[in-house]
């Protein structure tokens, strides 16, 4: 990878017009979705039987029917719903944990080990009793995603102020700053990049929150309806399923990549981590 | 005590200045678990009022240690540190180079520059006109919304420099500031930092490894002896002001203070490699 971003500037002179590196980098991967699924069509039907595979074109067509005539918005919206709350709450009270227990030694190690102990403990253990108490409507799922981004965004948030480099805050001690100025300029900017990898690497834990509580029991939802088409041996339902719920991960990540390039565009980008994000 | 009275500058233009700045006695211990080190054993020094004050030592003596006292960052272990007459002093009136570039990295060369502003609360208009007016001193104008990766190292400490600078500090203290810069661009900084001292007549901590950079900028050279720093010995540097640092060798003050200065830090440096 790095090979090519180095190789680029060089080809840039030599051929006429070329690419911008983010339209190749487009088109490869367009590239690469049309074999694999061009394969997979091709595949299905002739190499294994279309029952247990199903077949791109016969996916889209599910899912075109579901759209419009089917009852994908309902289903969406109590997954998706379900996730965004959990995933709102666990960020805000994560940040929060996170931000209090870095400012407090005592209270980090009087905690610690519970901390290490309720993260240890398996979600899908939990998420039965989650029905029991809290039954089995958006409640529950809000619940047990909430139970697995908090934890990401904490232990990310803990890390990144406490991985502020010591000359920073030295400066800013010299320079006058109280302790909210400290905090507000010096200590949070310099672990946002921290923060946000928490926030990125939290996003697929709360889609798989979320399909959980909805696999143990649900009346709605992406994972009822995966679990449902399943038990009816209906291939191509349960990965059209699947494939709404890969749109919804790339969906927030590549937001939350625009808001990242925005608010850590100080960070030099290494040839490296062009090859790397985006 | 005797050693502290002999130390004050003997030349004559700063021998009616009032002091600014008075160090007495000041010991500094580091205990770890793997025991304890005196890094400075007893330091007296007296800085008049617009004074520019060169340091030089032994690397590990204890330089930057002095310099973390008087800001704050360090307590010593006994002894007193007075800045104005007051004996706590006050953060608010002491600019810091720190010895490593310490530009904010989320924070653009002019955000950099208008830290010490906002912390003092002055207005965002005025603040843009006071970072304006020193980025022009010192010809950066171009580069004000550059982050700090998108600039050169001397690009850089020029920033340093003025943010200690712009708030109008009572002193400015700073700690090997052109050490790792090439000999070009240091010797495009030292000019610029004589002109900007000239304008403001600031009172100066210097610290430098670098014996000519001392002799060139300072009024006054104190020499510092190997762990546990105390003081050598402290001249007043007599050459004629302002200064053309680049034809410096040319000057018979400056080749006899160069030699008598380099003795005197070839022995401490001796002394350092012998404890070693
Ligand atoms: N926080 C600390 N804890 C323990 N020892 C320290 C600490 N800071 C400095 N020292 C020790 O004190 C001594 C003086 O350190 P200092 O950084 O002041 O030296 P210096 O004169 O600035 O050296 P240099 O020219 O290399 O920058 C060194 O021996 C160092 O190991
Ligand atoms: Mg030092």
């Amino acid at each position: 990878m790095s090979i090519e971003a180095i190789d680029l500037p060089m080809a840039k002179k030599t051929e006429a017009p070329a690419l911008s590196y983010r339209s190749k980098v487009g088109l490869t991967r367009l590239a690469l979705v049309l074999v694999v699924f061009g394969f997979w069509e091709f595949a299905s039907g002739s190499l294994f039987s279309t029952f247990w595979i199903s077949k791109p074109s016969l996916i889209a067509a599910y899912i075109f029917k579901w759209i419009f005539y089917g009852d994908f918005f309902y289903q969406l919206s109590f997954t998706f719903g379900s996730m965004i709350a959990g995933f709102t709450l666990g960020t805000v009270l994560g940040l929060l944990a996170g931000v209090v227990l870095s400012r407090s030694q005592f209270a980090s190690d009087v905690l610690d080990p519970f901390l290490v102990a309720i993260n240890g403990i398996p979600r899908v253990a939990l998420a039965p009793l989650f029905v029991v108490w809290f039954g089995i409507d958006m409640l529950p799922k809000i619940i047990l995603v909430f139970t697995l981004v908090f934890f990401v965004i904490f232990y990310n948030t803990y890390a990144g102020i406490k991985s502020v480099d010591r000359r920073f805050t030295d400066l800013a001690f010299v320079m006058g700053a109280n302790a909210n100025e400290l905090f507000r300029k010096v200590i949070l900017p310099a672990s946002l990049p921290h923060i946000f990898l928490g926030i990125k690497l939290s996003i697929p834990y709360a889609l798989i929150g979320a399909i959980i509580g909805e696999f143990v029991a649900s009346s709605a939802g992406l994972g009822w309806k995966i679990q449902m088409e399943t038990s009816l041996y209906n291939t191509t339902g349960t990965m059209a399923g699947l494939i709404v719920m890969m749109f919804i991960v790339v969906a927030m990540n590549s937001m939350l990549a625009v808001m990242e390039r925005q608010l850590l565009r100080w960070q030099p980008t290494s040839r490296f981590a062009t090859a790397q994000s985006q | 005590m005797s050693q502290s009275a002999d130390l004050v500058t003997s030349s004559s233009v700063l021998q009616d200045r009032h002091s600014i700045l008075k160090f007495t006695d000041v010991i500094k211990k580091y205990s770890s678990e793997r025991g304890s080190i005196v890094a400075l054993n007893g330091i007296s020094l007296d800085v008049k009022e617009g004074e520019f004050l060169t340091i030089v030592g032994p690397s590990g003596c204890g330089k930057s240690t002095l310099l973390n006292i008087l800001v704050g960052l360090e307590t010593p272990s006994a002894g007193a540190v007075v800045l104005d007459g007051a004996n706590t002093v006050d953060r608010k009136a002491v600019g810091y180079v720190m010895q490593n570039d310490n530009l904010y990295p989320w924070r653009t060369l002019r955000e950099n520059v208008e830290f010490p502003l906002e912390l003092r609360n002055i207005p965002a208009a005025e603040r843009r006109r006071i970072s304006a007016r020193y980025l022009e001193k010192v010809h950066l104008a171009d580069f004000a919304d550059a982050y700090p990766y998108e600039l050169s190292g001397g690009m850089r400490q020029r920033g340093n420099i003025i943010r200690a600078l712009c708030f109008s500090p009572r002193i400015l203290v700073m700690d090997e500031p052109f050490g790792p810069l090439d000999a070009q661009t240091r010797l495009l900084l030292q000019n610029l930092l004589l002109g900007l001292w000239a304008e403001e007549k600031k009172t100066v901590l210097f610290i430098t490894h670098d014996l000519h950079e001392a002799i060139a900028l300072g009024d006054r050279l104190v020499v510092l002896t190997a762990r546990p720093g105390r003081i050598k010995s402290s001249h007043p540097i007599d050459i004629p002001r302002p200064r053309n640092i680049r034809h410096l060798h040319e000057n018979a003050a400056y080749r006899a203070l160069l030699s008598k200065v380099g003795d005197e830090l070839a022995e401490e440096i001796q002394v350092q490699a012998g404890v070693h």
